[in-house]
């Protein structure tokens, strides 16, 4: 049963073949069995899970049922969950019950949907590995020497080692998709925008989009179509509708245009990962597409512009934990600038106190135009690559990762190197443009995630071009045999 | 940037580095600051800053009161507290 | 060469809406600590803001009654700093691109004399929540209530020339901001709050080193705090000091402003455009429906009560200090349909001082302008004196009813029955020979004698004039 995905499980729970509380506590078995090893979820809420889940029986009994009621889920420990712990993986919040419910979740919650527990990840979701985890570094299943991507660690990991069938993610600058690339799972980043952003605790404003990781394309359409639309409470959400995007799934690929942007595939480039990619690509020819090569002419930019911008705005979003309302307050502060100092000193772990000294330091004055505004302009720069391309094509296609998933302690004592493993993905942000990873191989028994790059709101599209090569290869049925 | 400075930024961040970790904090930062500074390869005079993807307007709210009290849940998570306040170390009066 | 102050204002002003400006709880003054501050304004994990139409409506009135030029687009910034009052760890304001940009406020003296003071912007914000520093154990408590409340800064440009000035134009503002309804004024509560740049220089000689100073409340420390700065920086300069650009903090209790100056650097606001708000944007339309709306001027209305009404510039200026006390003053003279003179010298005198003594406002006045009104008509028609209408008008105030009521109830009416004040004043005379003799020797001022008699004799009831009249002629008649 673990092997079906959300929309299998769904026909299972309609037809009978399983109740919700047997899927649920074979769910909470397999991540008692595994997750000690993998370290995917910080927090279990069996209780909750189990009611939950005997109440979508109930309500499946009443006629009551939806899609997704009764399939259960998991959330990066990002999103604000009602008298849940939610601690962003930090030990800054390791004591925060929160108090009110993220429009996400509440979603998700609403359609029917049980939740096994929060995810393990990055701190604050800073970080492309999972190692800078105040609950420690998760495991990669294929490999557990090996970090499974972050900072959606965790949520990866879950689904990757089927400790849960879906789980629900952020991205600020790839951390849904790289992760879904290194555990050979699908990680949608929808439109910025797209999903609102109420309740998903910040790392940067302009760049942070929520998602989901999954089996497969069409369990992410389903869910997106759950967790997708306008919302009063974030006024920077799109008032656009939300299509069905399971109606387009089967949609056929002729004609559908493809640009392989030609700054992806350089030396920087893992060879196995790039004959895999154009492999991939042309299997999506052999159904039609056609294939063009584009030009991304600033793509070199986008790390050092991304990181500024992401630095910056984090800088600022994180000052609100300063020990005073809710979360961790040093011990016996003699005065209020110890309390301040120590507080996010010891409450705040390496990456993230980096990360928020450059902020600080790129923000101070006389250094605004030199860092914030000058990567506002690349950005500009960005986009308008992007929106020139989109003129050509209807998807970018690319690699997700320059390499596949790296041993852990690799690159901790270098920032720099494990900042460029955003390379491929943190321009998409940058944009505020749909992206999906979806499973296209394998490297040494490792996954290989290609990477979907759609115009403003072209979700559906995205969908249906990694359906429809979903349908012609298994990579994304494959599974860690240790885990199987 | 050399230690004073980072100093001065920790400062700015509300940030206690203590000696062990400054040695290395500033030498990650200057790594980093080196690599942003690949930047300047590109001219950007006249460009106009993108702050945002979705350059739309701002949508706004009626004047509605919805909220209800909610103190004692918000204090729950408070260090400390005590009649309905959040308490921090003395604060020195300004006047 | 004299030396010359130079003064800009900074104008807090808590905008009158029911939720604050990012979210949906209530704004209500006093009420119990953190019962009005939900997730948002206690800047929990994960919460946006979300902007309050009603505080851009507002915004916009006031930048239309300055003149001001209103911009369609504006954004919204973080100012990054820390302070336990300050739940985010920054301040959402406008910087680069304020709502409202340069307008003009025009500020009239007591003489009438107009001085235009230009308005350098303003600008939408949030304001902090408190700090309460009774004893909590050595401990500060920290109240969020006010947090998300919302501002609009009014920054003056550095017009001002004297602290009288400062006071004339914060007045002008504070009415003005009254009149446009978007602010209550209440200068106790906070709602409407002031800090002062402050510098001297010598006349022809550049602009000096300016110092600013906070914690001005009253429109009276406001004057107070400035000449002390002014006469402070002044010695200074005189005995060679230079004077440093600082923060000083007015004390009420002695009169004196004092350094703010901390161990702490100084502060690095590190603005930069608020991410988790798009461009505030309106439209011309949305300007005009509101332009459609605004009411007369406290400017505009001074003029007219000058012109209409015949009143001097000091009467017409009181006047119009309050939207109230202004439709107090012309429903009063529509009403009564008496001397518009008479009716301001009674609100600005017997009423004021009744007001000011019971420390009530003109809206929660016992006397209405229909009670009012109504006095004035019996001191028009002579049914009674004016001295007599004081009388009248405490038994109006204590709630004894209109004035007909009391006057017939207390049979207050003016005797002005000539026969019978003919025949009282023949008494007065016949009964004082004494004066009479010395009256008719030459000592005229024993007119008044007989005056007072006669009034006595009426319980004042007497029309003084006639009074006079009848006198004049009885004693004229006893000489011949």
């Amino acid at each position: 049963m673990y092997h079906k995905t959300v929309s299998e499980l769904s026909k299972a729970l309609a037809n009978k073949a399983i109740s919700s509380v047997e899927l649920t506590k074979l769910y909470l078995e397999r991540i008692k069995q595994y997750n000690p090893l993998l370290n995917a979820y910080i927090t279990l809420t069996e209780e909750l899970a189990l009611a939950q889940a005997k109440q979508a029986d109930q309500a499946r009994a009443q006629g009551q049922a939806t899609l997704l009621t009764g399939v259960p889920i998991a959330h990066k420990d990002i999103f604000c969950t009602e008298g849940i712990k939610t601690s962003c993986a930090s030990k800054m919040l390791d004591n925060f019950i929160a108090p009110y419910e993220s429009t996400l979740t509440a979603k998700i919650k609403q359609a029917g949907m049980v939740l096994l527990g929060k995810t393990n990840m990055d701190e604050f979701a800073m970080g492309s590995s999972n190692e800078n985890s105040y609950y420690g570094a998760c495991k990669n299943p294929w490999d557990i020497e090996r970090v499974p991507g972050g900072s959606s660690g965790g949520s990866a990991v879950a689904v990757a080692a089927r400790l849960a069938p879906a789980a629900t993610g952020t991205d600020t600058g790839g951390s849904l998709r790289q992760p879904g690339a290194l555990t050979g799972t699908t990680g949608l980043k929808p439109t910025y925008g797209r999903i609102s952003r109420y309740g998903m605790i910040a790392f940067a404003s302009s760049l942070d989009q929520g998602g989901i990781l999954t089996y497969t394309a069409e369990d992410a359409a389903l869910l997106l179509e759950t967790i997708a639309g306008f919302d009063p409470k974030d006024s920077t959400s799109a008032v656009e509708p939300v299509p069905s995007y399971s109606k387009n799934l089967n949609d056929s690929l002729k004609g559908v245009r493809i640009g392989l942007p030609k700054e992806y595939f350089t030396s920087q480039l893992d060879t196995t990962i790039g004959t895999t990619i154009h492999t991939a690509a042309k299997e999506l020819e052999k159904l039609g597409a056609n294939l063009h090569e584009i030009s991304l002419p600033n793509m070199g930019l986008s790390v050092p512009a991304y990181y500024v911008i992401a630095l910056a705005e984090c800088s600022s979003n994180l000052a609100r934990y300063d020990g005073v309302r809710y979360g961790y307050r040093c011990q016996d502060p003699k005065d209020l600038l110890d309390l301040y100092m120590r507080s996010r000193g010891e409450g705040l772990g390496a990456e993230v106190k980096r990360r928020i000294m450059i902020g600080t330091y790129t923000l101070s004055a006389g250094y605004y135009d030199a860092y914030y505004l000058k990567a506002q302009q690349i950005r500009r720069l960005i986009q308008e690559d992007f929106i020139k391309a989109f003129k050509e094509v209807d998807i970018i296609l690319g690699p997700t990762s320059p390499t596949t998933a790296f041993k852990i302690n690799e690159k901790v004592d270098d920032p720099v190197a494990m900042y460029l493993a955003d390379i491929y993905t943190v321009a998409i942000n940058l944009a505020g443009l749909p992206g999906i990873s979806i499973p296209a191989g394998f490297s040494n028994g490792l996954p290989i995630g290609m990477q979907l790059i759609g115009n403003y709101f072209a979700e559906a599209k995205l969908l249906n071009v990694s359906h429809q090569y979903q349908q012609q290869t298994d990579w994304h049925r494959q599974m860690p045999s240790q885990f199987n | 940037m050399k230690v004073d400075e980072i100093k001065k930024i920790a400062f700015l961040a509300r940030l206690d580095v203590n000696d062990r970790e400054l040695l290395s904090l500033t030498n990650d930062v200057n790594n980093i600051l080196n690599f942003i500074n690949k930047m300047n390869e590109v001219d950007t005079h006249g460009i106009a800053p993108l702050a945002h993807p979705l350059e739309i307007n701002q949508r706004l709210r009626n004047d509605e009161v919805t909220e209800t009290n909610q103190r004692e849940l918000f204090l729950k998570n408070a260090p400390a507290q005590e009649a309905g306040l959040f308490l921090v170390p003395k604060v020195i009066e300004e006047v | 060469m004299t030396w010359e102050a130079v003064i800009g204002l900074e104008v807090h002003a808590q905008l009158k809406t029911k939720s604050k400006i990012f979210s949906e709880s209530a704004t209500q003054y006093g009420a119990e600590p953190n019962t009005q501050a939900n997730a948002i304004d206690l800047g929990l994990p994960g919460v946006l803001p979300v902007l309050n139409k009603e505080v851009v409506k507002m915004a916009v009135k006031f930048g239309l009654a300055v003149n001001a030029n209103i911009n369609l687009k504006s954004i919204f910034a973080r100012k990054n700093y820390f302070y336990p009052d300050l739940p985010k760890g920054y301040q959402i304001t406008q910087f680069e691109l304020p709502i409202v940009g340069k307008g003009i406020l025009a500020v009239a003296d007591p003489e009438g004399n107009v001085k235009k003071i230009g308005i350098t912007r303003a600008h939408l914000e949030e304001d902090a929540g408190k700090s309460l520093h009774e004893d909590f154990h050595g401990m500060t408590g920290i109240d969020l209530n006010r947090a998300g409340t919302p501002l609009l800064e009014i920054v003056s440009e550095p017009d001002l020339r004297t602290a009288k000035e400062a006071v004339l134009y914060l007045k002008a503002l504070h009415a003005l901001v009254r009149y446009l309804d978007i602010c209550d004024g209440n200068m106790q509560e906070g709602s409407f709050r002031c800090d002062a740049n402050v510098s001297v220089h010598k006349i022809g000689e550049p602009f000096g080193t300016r110092v600013e100073i906070k914690n001005l409340n009253s429109f009276r420390f406001i004057e107070r705090a400035i000449d002390y700065e002014i006469q402070r920086q002044i010695e200074e300069i005189e005995h060679g000091n230079k004077i440093v650009q600082e923060t000083r903090l007015y004390n009420a209790n002695t009169h004196k402003t004092k350094s703010m100056r901390s161990k702490e650097e100084a502060n690095d606001y590190r603005y930069f455009p608020e991410p988790d708000l798009l461009p505030l944007v309106i439209d011309k339309a949305f300007i005009e429906t509101i332009a459609e709306k605004l009411p007369e001027l406290p400017e505009a209305k001074r003029q007219r009560f000058i012109s209409q009404y015949g009143l001097s510039a000091y009467d017409a200026g009181n006047l119009i200090s309050s939207q109230s006390l202004a439709d107090y003053f012309e429903q009063t003279v529509k009403l009564s349909a008496t001397d518009p003179k008479i009716t301001a010298n009674w609100i600005m005198g017997e009423l004021s001082a009744a007001l000011n003594k019971h420390d009530l406002t003109i809206e929660h006045s016992p006397v209405t302008t229909t009670m009012l009104a109504g006095l004035l008509k019996r001191i028009h028609d002579h049914t009674i004196s004016g001295k007599i209408a004081k009388s009248v008008f405490e038994a109006m105030w204590a709630g004894e009813g209109d004035a007909d009521t009391i006057i017939s109830k207390q049979g207050l009416k003016q005797v002005t029955d000539s026969s019978a004040l003919e025949k009282i004043v023949a008494e007065i005379i016949a009964n004082s020979p004494e004066q009479l003799a010395d009256y008719l020797a030459g000592k005229e001022r024993l007119f008044s004698y007989f005056v007072g008699q006669t009034m006595k004799a009426t319980k004042g009831q007497a029309n003084p004039q006639q009074v006079n009249e009848i006198l004049k002629q009885q004693l004229k008649r006893v000489t011949h």
